[in-house]
């Protein structure tokens, strides 16, 4: 069977520049996703503190050990953007996000972005789950980061192909492991 | 290519261009009347389409505003996407899966074949499979049917193997790759299929049979047929006898136009075609038009829904070829043994990654279905395609606080599950399920029902003026010259996708339609 490589490869121009959004790739990879990361500094409307605790949410929600930061980042960096541009969109994330480190701290003397383990991040999230923010972002993250063409491969998803040709000499009828019928 | 005035009434004037409206304008146009189709989305054509799941949404979508109601998981998970229609020159068939297959006999017998089921309000057709075979046949050779016409059946993909492996180790005898209006063989000046997949986005290829590039071009190459495309339909009009006169629409622009018509055909989809008559309520027709019955909206059908998806320790790589690539048929017997009436067919179905993470469990979060997702290359996937039951309050009403852009009111959808869909739903998740772990399966996923694509009934056949809206004929009991032409029109739903159904009653509609036009009855 032809197999799709699901090994990262992600070339320089798409490392520099960023593959989805204005956010590059390089400077996540150089400076982390916390609230002291250059891109959450540079955050206009929502403090550097939510951008990275927004960060964190969306790797909770939709965890994917294979994806790197940057994907998680590029998929919530709209939300600073709309903020500028929507005022109740963002007190309800800034009050959202505020929510939610109260809880942490309740439980864990800590904000979300510091509570260390998944399991307790997850059982917080549950606390939230029918609040504005949460359905929010989990709504818009299956088209932010589903739909980023950088990570489909990872997934083993190859995307186009009437550009290729079709499946028609590439593997449409190759499985090679089914018991004869 | 033919262009009409707004003021000629000669014209028939069909509101919509999918397997009913774009069927019946050709037969019409071949037959030599003018005829004027009215379509509310753009003209998208084979070059436009995109292979990539959100961004064809964007394009080719129904997305106007509807309301949803009741107990249907759909008005849940999509409160404001009922059903997944196009609103696109082609209609549905430039989504559609290609599957075409007959009713059973007793499908068209529904009410004398199951009884009476409390909760449901079954009715015979007024036709029978007798009376339909020879409009199949003609359906089937105009849609290059697979399997009919010694047209060969495709070669089945990967997802396909798998399903047909499983499937035979349980035993089931009728497994194939489907009668499918995709050519396996150029035909009809169109090429074979190239297992592009992305059948739901528009087929690149056109291999797939759908109106836009088949029906549409042949109807206007006869100067006599023309396809106005972004307008869409506000309201039917009628004169002081009660017969249509036309329809006003608002254009490109937004401005409203009047185009009249000697004859009036509906083909608008079960959510629009009814939406529309009651928009059309006059001083005279105060419940809506072609609705002294009140049927108009009512016993709205979706099938009984749902898919199985199954991951195995191996890849499948679903998506790649025929997105509906195969069928196990055994299960669409009629048989209350199994504790339902009516049956369900099994078609094979893939989706891509983005909408995968999207409906594989509406709503879900967290590794249970981030598990899954990282599984996609080694996943299967079926859809079940059931009867369900009519039940006069599914129902497709106008929303009394909801309006569109044309300051009509938009569509309400409100639909329970009859008991008999709940059980008959669940044998298929458990056989859906058995034929994956058959073969290997470690895990498989009940997934709920999409976003309707199969909408049916809203302006049913019936043989009496009092149980329905149009007659075998589907011109309404009320009113001569106002037909409907779209899957609204169906009684009951038949285990079956229902787009070979459709285009064979248009075509069977053009032939009566014109005898009557020529017998100057209408």
């Amino acid at each position: 069977m032809r197999q799709v490589d699901r090994r990262t490869k992600v070339s320089r121009r798409v490392f520099l520049r960023g593959s989805a959004t204005a956010v590059p790739a390089a400077a996540v990879a150089a400076a982390g996703v916390g609230p002291e990361a250059a891109w959450a500094q540079e955050a206009k409307n929502l403090k550097p503190h939510t951008m990275a605790t927004l960060v964190l949410m969306a790797r909770d929600i939709y965890p994917h050990d294979r994806l790197a930061d940057v994907y998680y980042v590029q998929a919530v960096a709209g939300y600073d953007a709309k903020a500028g541009q929507d005022a109740a969109f963002q007190k309800m994330v800034e009050e959202g996000v505020a929510q939610l480190d109260a809880a942490a701290q309740k439980n864990h003397k800590s904000p979300y972005l510091v509570v260390a383990w998944e399991t307790d991040r997850v059982a917080l999230l549950h606390g939230v789950e029918h609040g504005a923010l949460f359905q929010k972002m989990r709504g818009d993250l299956l088209v932010s980061l589903y739909n980023n063409k950088a990570i489909w491969a990872k997934f083993g998803y190859e995307g186009a192909s009437a550009d290729k040709g079709g499946y028609i000499n590439r593997g449409f009828n190759d499985i090679d492991w089914l018991p004869q019928a | 290519m033919a262009t009409f005035d707004l003021n000629d009434d000669t014209v028939v004037c069909i509101v919509g261009s999918g397997a009913g409206g774009g069927t019946l304008g050709n037969e019409l146009a071949q037959k030599g009347i003018k005829v004027v189709i009215l379509e509310a989305g753009g003209r998208h054509e084979i070059p436009d389409f995109i292979n990539d799941e959100w961004a064809s949404f964007t394009q080719l979508a129904w997305k106007d505003m509807r309301t949803t109601s009741g107990s249907w998981r759909v008005a849940h998970d999509f409160p404001n996407l009922p059903a997944w229609i196009v609103k696109s020159v082609g209609g549905s068939t430039v989504h559609w899966a290609g599957a075409s297959l007959r009713f059973q006999e007793h499908e068209f017998k529904a009410r004398s074949t199951y009884g009476s089921l409390t909760g449901a309000n079954l009715l015979d057709w007024p036709i029978t499979l007798a009376d339909m075979e020879p409009w199949y046949a003609r359906a089937e050779d105009k849609m290059g049917t697979t399997g009919t016409n010694g047209i060969p059946r495709l070669p089945g993909n990967n997802n396909y193997k798998v399903l047909e492996a499983g499937a035979r180790k349980l035993g089931y005898k009728e497994v194939h790759t489907g009668n499918m209006s995709i050519n396996s063989q150029p035909r009809d000046g169109r090429g074979a299929c190239q297992q592009i997949g992305f059948c739901f986005q528009g087929c690149k290829s056109g291999g797939k049979w759908s109106t836009l590039y088949t029906e549409i071009p042949k109807g206007e190459a006869t100067g006599n047929l023309e396809v106005r495309p972004n307008a869409m339909a506000i309201h039917i009009e009628h004169d002081a006898q009660g017969k249509v006169t036309g329809v006003v629409y608002a254009d490109a622009d937004g401005k409203q136009q009047r185009q009249k018509a000697r004859v009036v055909a509906v083909a608008g989809n079960s959510l629009e075609s009814p939406r529309l008559l009651l928009n059309s309520a006059s001083a005279r027709y105060s419940n809506g038009l072609a609705n002294s019955s009140g049927q108009v909206g009512r016993n709205y059908l979706r099938h009984t829904t749902g898919s199985v998806y199954a991951v195995f320790d191996k890849p499948v790589h679903m998506y790649r070829g025929t997105t509906m690539a195969g069928i196990v048929r055994d299960e669409a017997r009629n048989d209350p043994k199994r504790g339902f009436v009516g049956g369900y067919e099994l078609e094979t179905l893939s989706l891509g990654l983005p909408f995968m993470a999207a409906f594989l469990d509406p709503g879900a979060w967290g590794r249970s279905l981030t598990s899954a997702l990282e599984d996609y290359p080694n996943m299967a996937g079926l859809w079940i395609v059931g009867e369900d039951m009519p039940r006069e309050q599914n129902r497709v009403t106008l929303d009394p606080k909801v309006k569109d852009g044309n300051g009509m009111p938009v569509a309400s959808v409100h639909f329970d599950d009859h008991e008999n869909d709940e059980k008959m739903r669940n044998h298929a998740y458990q056989q859906g399920a058995a034929i994956y772990e058959a073969v290997g399966a470690v895990r498989t996923f009940p997934t709920p029902p999409y976003p309707s694509t199969h909408n049916l009934g809203t302006n049913r056949m019936s043989a009496n003026a009092r149980d329905g809206v149009v007659n075998k004929w589907g011109q309404t009991h009320d009113v001569k010259n106002l037909f409907v032409s779209d899957g609204s029109q169906f009684t009951s739903g038949a285990a079956c996708n229902p787009t070979l159904t459709i285009v064979a009653l248009a075509i069977r509609q053009a032939d009566a339609m014109a005898g009557m036009m020529g017998r100057k009855e209408i």
